[in-house]
């Protein structure tokens, strides 16, 4: 682990200024993913700049009725909070899906979207890898892809040596039901506030694999608003996992689901690891909108979305089975969540 | 580059000189002698190095010392400070939930931490019912022991222990 | 037939001896003994599979404010010995496997040393590597033995004709994955040189032994045993892993040599460990089964491929279990290698009867499907009256009682050819036999002295969570006579009496017998009034030592398996064993051996998977958030029963060990479960959803 100073600025402006000054500085939360790659040697900050105790730990209702989620509010916080498991059950469950007890009482709001991918090569710092060192190559290219990509990837694998080639997944299980739920990001930077779609927040590697989202270096989350979204009620994280807790998603699906006679009036998917970002399933919502909330709808819209699929091949016969996998989950979500009377 | 902070561990205080890269788990284990927790990972997938952090459970070892300078700890250690074992560490005996032991200060520290969190309410993934008050039936125990790693595997014998430290007949 | 020692203390279930420390956090690993101003270590490995390493800068690394030290290939002492060439840290610019320690760093601090390590500059002069394991290589060799001084090939009959004339056969190929050992304490040592006379050397060592490892780190550095004190009271977990020393410990006490009178503390990564502390190897094995149409077995074969490295040899004697388990004229078993540019492996919990059992008790559910016979039935039918291997008949096989009494108590009886669904879920059962030898090592000494009124028991034994700490004075109180409360334990130095590795399930078997010994000495000496002060020692008596009998614990394991039909997700509700393995000791100890390694066995069968890129020689999922071990969410029932068991030839106290046979069988019962709920044969582990997705409706 290299030297760095800490700071301890005495509010966010002097905490996005810090930051801003020095391309070397970068934000410390929670501590859980960035003091990890800290050690990995993935992390080679100059100053690390504490915001833990800075930014809000209040989860406040807003004026449009939803929520604002301070960026210090802790994971656990979050998920035991009343509105959260009544008004937002698919957000509680991605929360409770994640990490482990201990994990989630450290980590934030504004820390567990930007933790950065498990890929088990960006991970080992003696790997090629170009979301860590542009330029260098990808190693899950034909290696262990059983974590990675098989939505937004080129139809055609580039090969390990592709200078910008990146298959990694995002990890975040509470990020997925962020983009299903239209959040909002609240973000003060060097040039004041602004607000970015939550859906907006994470980007396809596009060329850049380095960045994982849109925010510009000392930019600094303070909060993530929910919108008021009755149809959330009827929501459900389900993740599908190698062991039964504490593991990260082999796939995920996060939904809402709002069915009237029979027809279905509304909904929110988004897929979990399958994407470098969470993965808002467009397609798939377009096809449901006004079709019979019937297991062949849901087929045909799992369909839809998993049209562009690419499996990547690689060691124990690669990731291809992620593709039925997720449609499969898909389907089973939105069939528990549709009404019996339906 | 080096920082002073102050710690309370195990209900005594201390000032002490860190590395901004010490690790809370470094700081204790290293810095003051307090080799209660456990290092089995260094990076936050094991359990080993959970301690009580200002009252809740939480891992040692992806702490910056210098994050939680004036800090409260509390460990599985203090946790029998007065020389009587806490109803947890009892019932860990009583129950063998342990084999070679190295998991055993982050389990019994994340037991209390467990216990707690269910007491207020705080449901987990294993709860039948996102918007009721949890129990500690198996599943749940289970499911919220998780992020500790036995490697002897005395699972078996861990959720009986927390249950019945709980005050559960099992 | 050896004289049994009355049992009094023994089968009692004692409370653990070391519990309170262990509940508390204050019982000693090896990085935890308080010692003056430690200094610590951190590695340099290689990032390549194979070359030389042509140079090393470490300028920047030594700049580091709290440096104390930086030894490379290059400037390290030479050893007196590199004959195991596993041990020969930093003798050649050579690289023999990626990840291979190439240097370390002391330092003041841990930060420093780690710090440091990554300033340092290598440079290398790479080779091709070759670490594919494959059935198909043509360079796959028999070695001279395998693993515990086993043949490597063993034929009788005539298996190739027995399968052509048989009325059902299986023939398939079926693959354990590698699997890497880690207890979770990491393998770390804390290393003093004093500085005065010809040097002392206290390693305060993470192992099994504490004499073995004294012995290795004597040859190595050329030094009397005198000249060297190992120490470890508490072991957190080994599983095989400590049961030899690795590269690490001798680069500590190369390190420590570097700053006499300074203790110097080195605990492996966990990111290590998967480099440097052995691992299992994965195997290929070709089982062959032919039956007459009563399901009575003509012939079994099994052919075992696995890896070994090019500096090193270790066989797993993986076909070994095949050789004994069932009834049948001809029979074959089969070893061949391939050495390739990879770490060393090594022993992990039952080495042979784990990985060689997993083929085998599929293939016996496959043949038993084949018939439409019972799987319990197809393996009583096949019960040999004497050890098929040597003819020598049983000291004790109650494997049909084990097969019966799980059945009962599982509720096995009325089990259809296929499960069934609940919800959500496909459930099935299934079931597996478990065997592991009844070992007993030659070298054990006890001593007995009583003092103040009270026995001390002194040996170099090793408590790995095994529970040594508190049945060892169970068995010397009952060989003496005396309430247990009345005896103390010193084990984990090597200042006591020679102790043999806790290894191969025969720790207490060995130990045990010495201390039975030391105690009729004693009695024989003393009397029952002893002097303060009064002493005897015994060793594992040779003469007792049985010849004639074929020794093995036996078990079953039942499983219930759930497999989630949209998902695939496996979950395992219901584990359950019955052993026959002798006395047992203490209860409550040994239960939780018996539940450990069957979750063990569970975690191999669901989750364990060393994923090789053999693109770069290495691990790929080399952590522990990546390479899953069984968590507490993933294990809901397990139980373990035991026979009432007399056993009078294998020693003093008629016990069989207990360590191993739990995670023996377990993975072949969840394999002949899931098939049970599914219809799929997963003959390749782990098993997961993968695997069982295409088959689901
Ligand atoms: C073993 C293990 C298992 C895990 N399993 C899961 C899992 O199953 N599912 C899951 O979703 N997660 C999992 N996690 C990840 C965990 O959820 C994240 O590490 C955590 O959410 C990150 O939050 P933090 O506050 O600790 O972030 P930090 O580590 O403090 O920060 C993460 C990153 O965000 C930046 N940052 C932090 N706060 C802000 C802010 N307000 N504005 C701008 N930038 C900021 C930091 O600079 C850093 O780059 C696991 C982690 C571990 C170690
Ligand atoms: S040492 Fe902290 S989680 Fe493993
Ligand atoms: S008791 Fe050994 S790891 Fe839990």
């Amino acid at each position: 682990m290299k030297p760095f100073a800490f700071a301890r600025p005495a509010d966010v402006a002097e905490a996005v200024r810090t930051v801003a000054a020095d391309p070397a500085a970068v934000f410390l939360a929670g501590g859980t993913n960035l003091v990890d790659h800290l050690k990995l040697g993935v992390a080679t900050p100059d100053v690390v700049v504490d915001v833990r105790r800075l930014t809000s730990r209040e989860i406040a209702d807003t004026a449009d009725g939803g929520l604002r989620m301070g960026a210090a509010v802790t994971n656990s916080e979050l998920a035991a909070d009343r509105r959260v498991r009544e008004r937002y059950p698919v957000l509680a469950q991605a929360l409770l899906a994640g990490a482990s007890g201990q994990l989630r009482n450290a980590a934030t709001t504004g820390g567990n979207p930007l933790q950065r991918t498990r890929c088990v090569y960006f991970s080992d710092v003696t790997t090629p890898c170009n979301k860590r060192e542009p330029g260098s190559g990808c190693s899950a290219i034909g290696g262990y892809t059983r974590y990675h990509a098989v939505l937004g990837v080129p139809p055609t694998p580039p090969g390990p040596t592709a200078p910008d080639t990146c298959i990694a997944t995002h990890p975040s299980d509470m990020a997925v039901a962020l983009a299903a739920l239209d959040a909002q990001v609240q973000v003060l930077g060097p040039h004041g506030e602004r607000t970015i779609p939550f859906v907006e927040l994470h980007r396809l590697p596009d060329g850049d694999p380095s960045r994982d989202t849109v925010l510009e270096h000392g930019d600094l989350i303070t909060a993530i608003d929910l919108p008021a979204l009755p149809l959330a009620v009827n929501s459900q994280y389900r993740k599908v996992r190698d062991r039964a807790s504490y593991a990260f998603a082999l796939v995920s699906v996060a939904a809402a689901l709002e069915v009237a006679d029979g027809v279905v009036r509304d909904v929110r998917i988004a897929l979990g690891g399958v994407a470098h970002k969470p993965w808002r399933a467009t397609a798939a919502e377009e096809a449901l909108r006004g079709a019979p909330a019937t297991e062949e709808s849901y087929r045909a819209a799992a369909a839809a979305e998993l049209a562009g699929a690419v499996p990547q091949p690689g060691i124990d016969d690669g990731n291809a089975f992620k593709i039925p996998l997720v449609g499969r989950t898909l389907i089973a979500v939105l069939r528990d969540l549709t009404p019996s009377e339906a | 580059m080096d920082a002073e902070i102050s710690l309370r561990v195990d209900g005594e205080a201390h000032r002490l000189t860190v590395d901004t890269r010490t690790t809370l788990l470094d700081a204790l284990r290293e810095r003051l002698g307090n080799t209660s927790p456990k290092k089995g990972c260094d990076h936050g997938q094991c359990g080993a190095c959970t301690v009580l952090l200002d009252g809740e459970r939480a891992l040692t070892c992806l702490a910056l010392a210098v994050a939680y300078d004036g800090a409260e700890v509390v460990t599985a250690d203090g946790l029998a400070a007065d020389g009587e074992l806490h109803p947890v560490q009892q019932a860990f005996l009583d129950r063998d939930a342990f084999q070679c032991g190295y998991c055993t200060p982050g389990q019994v520290c994340s037991a209390v931490g467990v216990l707690d969190e269910v007491r207020r309410g705080w449901p987990s993934h294993a709860s039948p019912d996102l918007t009721g008050d949890p129990e500690l039936s198996h599943d749940e125990v289970a499911e919220r022991m998780s992020g500790n790693i036995c490697r002897c595997a005395a699972y078996v014998n861990i959720v009986p222990a927390v249950q019945q430290a709980g005050g559960q007949a099992s | 037939m050896t004289e049994l020692v009355e049992p009094r203390a023994m089968g009692r279930a004692l409370v653990r001896r070391d519990g309170v420390q262990k509940v508390r956090g204050t019982a000693t690993y090896a990085v935890d003994t308080p010692v003056d101003l430690p200094a610590y270590c951190h590695p340099v490995q290689a990032t390549i599979a194979r070359g030389r390493v042509t140079a090393m800068d470490t300028t920047d690394a030594e700049a580091v404010d709290g440096v104390l030290a930086v030894l490379t290939p290059f400037d390290a002492e030479r050893l007196a010995s590199t004959e195991d060439a596993e041990y020969a840290v930093l003798q050649s610019d050579e690289v023999a496997f990626r990840g291979q320690l190439i240097g370390v760093v002391i330092a003041e601090t841990s930060e420093v040393a780690r710090e440091a390590a990554d300033r340092v500059r290598v440079s290398y002069a790479g080779q091709p590597h070759d670490t594919e394991l494959s059935a198909d290589r043509d360079d796959l060799y028999a070695p001279g033995q395998v693993n515990a001084g086993h043949e490597t090939d063993t034929a009788e009959g005539d298996v190739a004709a027995a399968m052509a004339a048989a009325a059902v056969t299986v023939e398939q190929t079926y693959e354990t994955a590698m699997y890497h050992n880690n207890p979770l304490e990491p393998h770390a040592t804390t290393a003093l040189w004093d500085a005065a006379g010809d040097g002392f050397l206290t390693l305060w060592d993470s192992t099994q032994g504490v004499h073995p490892d004294r012995a290795a780190v004597c040859q190595v550095f050329g030094l009397a045993e005198g000249q060297v004190q190992v120490i470890c009271p508490y072991v957190g977990g080994g599983f095989g892993s400590k049961g030899t020393p690795h590269a690490n410990v001798m680069l500590t006490a190369m390190a420590a040599r570097a700053l006499p009178g300074r203790a110097v503390r080195l605990a492996l990564t966990r990111q290590q460990m998967f480099f440097l502390a052995g691992y299992r190897t994965p195997t290929i094995q070709q089982v062959q089964l032919a039956a007459d149409r009563d399901g009575r077995l003509s012939a079994i074969a099994i052919d075992v491929v696995e890896q070994t490295s090019k500096i090193k040899e270790f066989a797993e004697q993986t076909g070994v279990p095949a050789r004994m388990m069932y009834a049948s004229p001809s029979r074959r078993t089969t070893h061949r290698l391939a050495a390739l540019d990879v770490p060393v492996p090594s022993w992990m919990r039952a080495p042979g009867e784990c990985p060689g059992m997993f083929g085998p008790e599929v293939a016996m559910d496959e043949l038993a499907e084949a018939l439409a016979i019972d799987p319990i039935e197809l393996r009583i039918r096949n019960e040999p009256e004497v050890d098929p291997e040597t003819g020598k008949p049983w000291s004790s096989r109650h494997l049909v009682e084990c097969l019966r009494e799980g059945a009962e108590r599982f509720g096995w009886a009325g089990r259809g050819p296929r499960g069934h669904r609940d919800g959500d879920w496909l459930v099935g059962t299934g079931v597996a036999a478990s065997v592991y030898p009844t070992l007993r090592q030659a070298t054990s000494t006890a001593t007995i002295r009583f003092a103040g009124g009270r026995y001390v028991v002194e040996i170099g034994a090793a408590d790995l969570g095994t529970g040594s700490w508190t049945i060892l004075p169970q068995i010397a109180a009952d060989a003496l006579g005396v309430d247990v409360a009345d005896v103390d334990a010193r084990i984990g130095d090597t200042r006591h009496p020679v102790a043999s590795v806790a290894g191969g399930s025969s720790g207490t078997n060995t130990w045990g017998s010495a201390i039975v010994q030391a105690a009729r000495e004693f009695r024989g000496t003393f009397g029952t009034d002893p002097h303060d002060g009064a002493e005897a020692s015994g060793d594992v008596d040779q003469a007792a030592q049985d010849e004639d009998h074929a020794a093995y614990a036996f078990g079953a394991q039942f499983v219930e398996a759930r497999v989630h039909a949209d998902t695939g997700e496996v979950r395992v509700p219901r584990l359950l064993g019955v052993f026959a393995v002798g006395r047992v000791i203490n209860p409550r100890t040994a239960r939780s051996q018996f539940i450990g390694g069957m979750t063990m066995g569970l975690s191999m069968a669901l989750h364990e998977n060393s994923v090789f890129d053999t693109r770069i020689g290495q691990v790929a999922n080399h952590d522990l958030a990546e390479y899953h071990v069984v968590s507490n969410a993933d294990v809901d029932a397990v139980e373990a029963y035991w026979l009432d068991e007399h056993d009078p030839y294998v020693n003093a106290m008629g016990s069989k060990g207990i360590g191993e046979i739990g995670i023996v069988g377990t993975a072949a019962a969840v394999s002949n479960a899931v098939h049970h709920a599914t219809g799929v044969r997963v003959r390749s582990l782990p098993i997961t959803l993968d695997k069982l997705l295409p088959a689901l409706p």
